[in-house]
């Protein structure tokens, strides 16, 4: 009897999945065009699951055994099951193959039973609490219609008219099985991250964040807008009009909440729960409310979290409501300080902060609703090309006495300083006044562009004022093709990341280095000296546009070495490193919160015990010194280095050029 | 305004047009909206807000280049949600140096909206914020200037609150169609939006330019900073040097004149400008 209902089952439930996987792939498909290979995904994707997804998988070693045990039985059990139960090739080796399959799923679902015991505030609950018993039910029921199959039991065990029952129960707990991992895969079950998962690593929007053969991937530039075409949208208005790959990426969404562990802006309690914004992504993909939704909320103050269910949406509807609510409010997308942290931890490879930008680029091209001091900060750019609103003809009276060279003289250096609008401010004059000393000291041949550089864009784009970025990059990328020069240094990690990464797409290459990698190089090269650090202990806090933007995590830390500080990392560092607040700019838009973030940062310095805290960013100093009653000092690298410059000894400085006289001049000022 | 009040003007809403230039930004000398013409328009938009099926008309005098576009678009992008009527801004094509008085006026006196709104200073050119003056003098329609709000519009008369020095507000009643004219005291001005900016057009209207020929014998030169006057204070306490630093100079001598008759206020601010030696 079971021979008989077995592969009807099966077969039900495979045309049941193939007929949600097509309504599921009508969803995606109601976004706009992408272009991607769609072959060239398929490809690359065991080597993307295998390689790129068990990366970050791997970070929780025991999650990651866990999925290998449960996916892996999983996939083989099913294309066994197929085999040997759906078309009845009851050979005892696939068969055996089968049992241990299915034994390996079954012992991978009690680890994941383990973990849904207790789970931790970041995991969804709702259906997910019923995975590992559906898991369990799958693996169990296949394992015992299979002993039959290799001989373990006797044929007729199932057969007899007593044994009815026993026939009829396993074929219901097949069919629970059956109905979660096959139909829920495609119907909107937990199951569903397996095949939306599968299909966003192929055909995923950012093909270069994968890595090769060759060596690791990243892609952390926002793609721009085409203004030339005035059909293109300004950014995201509804779910519909996010690229179809966006769609299927935030259907893949696991509901793993790391990336909510992880955000900043959710510690600060400001209105913004990364997982919950995929998820509205999802529910608005779909059409719907949330009120379905069974993790953390969107925080809010006074409450706790924003009340799910009185929020819906739907493809073609607004995701932001003119008056009153749609489906996330203005506030929940301008609370982010796009710190990357949420994309660094998803397993998926989900692009949070890509989506969030889309759908500011909307609020701020279309609708005008830049929040707070955002318009005041667009309208400075615009007119004086620095947010501040200052005289551009004042960005070098900071250096009125250091001589800087300028291009506009020189033409042709071996390093162009870029200033960053930190040249405004005058806590950042005094790192700019440091690295120029440390520059003059290692004998580099640089120039500034002085008034003809313009702000990057940076907070522009983050504001998603993609018009305003454009014009900037524009016309510096037209400043800087007159001129010749190796390589860009800078001290503003953001800075870097538009020159290095998002300039590229509007026709401005250029070789960019972090001002700490630079000094590095130089060491190295063994044209600096430095004195014995005599200071305290102390820590570094890595910028998230340095580290997770653009992967520079070592040269900091060898610059400290080479100082002879021995760091005293916090405890979230590295590519975990917690943002300081400053960036995408979040102190602009200044969506209150319960907490502040910078103030959390510096309570993790604090908890390091370092006496001074090393930062490599204007933002990053500018918030962490903001911070009342801080436990450390905040310095600059730049700083710490020139205050450790050793003169050379008299045969390295013989032959001395115009920089030797100029930098003692200059070092007369800055001491 | 009482809901079913707002029901009944449903059908009434005003004509309002609003006076638009180029205006300068203060550092830089690049061309945007004009601040007080914007704060004009904002003023418009909420008359449209309390005053349902309010028409907002745009106008501007001058050329068209590109410079000058980029700038008039500035306003066109403070037109965010469809049906303002804010797809469009007339534009009264003229060359550079025209007056722009006459040009407006004619087409002013010709299109007749209710309400006239504009910036009490431009930005640029003479800036002598003589415009909204001479506008009424040549349609005979009365002004109030420095305009903080506008409160309602009933039967053909409006209820404004002009802003006095130090704060204070006087309200007044006047009949339409009338020129109000908009300084720092009104509500600032919205952000401007791109995208509504981009796709909003021009309907371009020849004129007749009349060459502005007073401003043609004017010779321009860029203004020298001028010394300040201090004003020096002699406070013997805090409380007295906050007082002075906070309150504006009391003009010294003049004299106030009420329940006079437009001849006799003429004739007094006619006697003072001679001793003043401002007319000689
Ligand atoms: S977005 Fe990524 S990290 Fe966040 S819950 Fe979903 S799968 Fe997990
Ligand atoms: S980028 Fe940072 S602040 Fe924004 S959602 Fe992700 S973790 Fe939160």
């Amino acid at each position: 009897m079971l021979e008989t209902l077995l592969p009807i089952l099966i077969f039900t439930a495979l045309a049941l999945a193939v007929i949600g996987a097509l309504r599921r792939i009508r969803l995606w498909r109601q976004g706009r065009p992408s272009r991607v290979n769609l072959f060239k995904g398929l490809v690359a994707l065991p080597r993307r699951y295998l390689v790129d997804l068990h990366h970050v998988v791997g970070r929780d070693k025991m999650i990651s055994n866990t999925h290998v045990a449960t996916a892996g039985g999983f996939v083989a059990a099913a294309v066994l099951m197929i085999l040997v139960h759906g078309l009845g090739i009851a050979n005892p080796l696939l068969g055996g193959l089968l049992l241990l399959a299915s034994a390996s799923m079954f012992v991978g679902s009690l680890f994941v039973a383990r973990r849904r015991l207790n789970p931790p505030a970041r995991l969804s609950k709702g259906p997910w609490m019923r995975l590992p018993k559906s898991l369990m039910a799958f693996s169990i029921s296949v394992f015992l219609i299979t002993l039959p199959t290799v001989g373990l039991l006797p044929e007729g065990l199932l057969e007899g008219s007593s044994s009815w029952l026993l026939a009829l129960v396993l074929a219901g707990v097949v069919a629970w099985g059956l109905g979660e991992m096959f139909f829920g895969m495609t119907w909107g079950g937990p199951m569903k991250h397996a095949f939306a998962g599968a299909l966003h690593l192929a055909f995923h929007r950012r093909a270069e964040r994968f890595s090769t053969k060759k060596g690791g991937g990243r892609s952390t530039g926002l793609k721009a807008l085409n203004l030339e075409d005035e059909a293109t949208p300004l950014g995201v208005e509804k779910p519909a009009d996010f690229t179809w790959n966006q769609l299927l990426g935030f259907d893949a969404c696991v509901q793993c909440g790391r990336c909510e562990a992880v955000c900043p802006a959710f510690a600060a309690g400001q209105p913004l729960n990364p997982k919950k914004l995929i998820q509205d992504m999802v529910v608005g993909m779909a059409g719907g409310s949330d009120a379905a939704y069974a993790g953390s909320p969107h925080p809010s103050q006074g409450l706790g979290g924003k009340p799910v269910g009185e929020h819906a949406g739907s493809p073609h509807g607004p995701i932001v409501a003119l008056q009153g609510k749609a489906l996330v409010d203005a506030d929940t997308l301008w609370s982010c300080t796009t710190c990357r942290a949420c994309v660094e931890e998803c397993p998926m490879m989900i692009e949070h902060v890509d989506a969030i930008v889309d759908m500011r680029r909307h609020l701020t091209l279309e609708r005008g609703k830049t929040p707070n001091k955002g318009a005041e900060v667009l309208d400075n750019l615009i007119a004086t090309d620095n947010p501040g609103g200052f005289d551009p003809g004042s960005r070098l009276n900071w250096a009125a006495d250091l001589n800087l060279p300028l291009m506009a003289d020189l033409k042709q250096v071996d390093v162009l300083l870029w200033l960053g609008d930190g040249a405004f401010d005058m806590r950042n004059q005094r790192t700019l006044r440091a690295l120029v000393k440390v520059l003059r000291a290692a004998e580099v041949d640089f120039a500034v562009l002085g008034t003809e550089e313009r702000d990057s864009g940076d907070v522009a784009r983050r504001l998603g004022d993609e018009a305003t970025f454009q014009s900037l990059a524009k016309r510096n990328i037209a400043t800087l093709a007159q001129y010749r020069f190796l390589q860009i240094v800078t001290c503003d990690p953001h800075s870097f990341h538009v020159l290095g990464n998002e300039y590229g797409e509007l026709g401005g290459i250029y070789d960019v280095r972090h001002h700490s990698t630079f000094i590095a190089e130089l060491f190295d090269a063994g044209r600096l000296t430095f004195a014995p650090w005599k200071g305290g202990s102390v820590t570094y806090h890595d910028p998230c546009y340095l580290g997770r933007y653009n992967g520079e995590y070592e040269a900091p830390r060898n610059v400290l070495k080479a100082l002879g500080i021995e760091v005293k990392e916090m405890e979230r560092s590295g590519f975990r490193s917690r943002c300081c607040g400053g960036g995408g700019g979040a102190p602009i838009t200044d969506i209150p919160g319960e907490r502040r973030i910078p103030d959390m940062r510096m309570n993790d310095v604090k908890e390091s015990g370092a006496e001074l805290v090393a930062v490599g960013c204007p933002q990053c100093t500018a918030m962490l010194e903001g911070v009342v009653d801080a436990s450390a000092e905040v310095r600059d690298i730049a700083e710490l280095v020139a205050d450790a410059l050793v003169e050379r000894s008299a045969d390295d400085v013989s032959g001395a050029s115009r920089q030797t006289t100029a930098s003692t001049a200059a070092e007369e000022v800055i001491l | 305004m009482q809901p079913d009040l707002q029901q009944k003007q449903q059908q009434q809403g005003i004509d309002v047009a609003v006076l638009v230039s180029i205006g300068r930004h203060p550092t830089t000398g690049r061309a945007r909206r004009a601040e007080q013409d914007a704060r004009g328009l904002e003023l418009a938009l909420a008359i449209e807000a309390e005053l349902p099926g309010t028409r907002i008309s745009m106008l501007h005098a001058g050329s068209q280049d590109d410079s000058s576009e980029a700038a008039l678009r500035g306003y066109l992008g403070m037109a965010t949600g469809v049906g303002m009527g804010l797809e469009s801004m007339t534009l009264l094509e003229q060359p550079e140096g025209s007056d722009a008085i006459p040009a407006l006026a004619k087409h002013l006196a010709a299109t007749s909206p209710q309400l006239v709104i504009t910036g009490a200073r431009a930005e640029r050119g003479e800036g002598s914020g003589l415009l909204p003056y001479a506008l009424a003098e040549h349609l005979g329609w009365p002004l109030v200037n420095s305009l903080a709000s506008v409160e309602k519009v009933e039967n053909g008369v409006v209820t404004l609150l002009q802003a006095l020095p130090r704060g204070q507000r006087r309200r007044l009643k006047v009949r339409l169609p009338a020129i109000i004219s908009v300084d720092e005291a009104a509500p600032a001005a919205r952000q401007s939006a791109f995208g509504p900016a981009r796709r909003a057009t021009f309907a371009i209207t020849p004129t007749t330019p009349e060459a502005d020929s007073e401003l043609a014998q004017w010779h321009l030169a860029p203004a020298r900073k001028r010394p300040k006057r201090l004003k020096i204070v002699k406070a013997a306490s805090a409380r007295d040097r906050f007082k002075a630093a906070a309150s504006k100079s009391e003009g010294k001598g003049g004299q106030v004149l009420t329940d006079v008759t437009p001849e006799q206020g003429a004739e007094a601010i006619y006697q003072l400008l001679k001793e003043e030696d401002v007319l000689r």
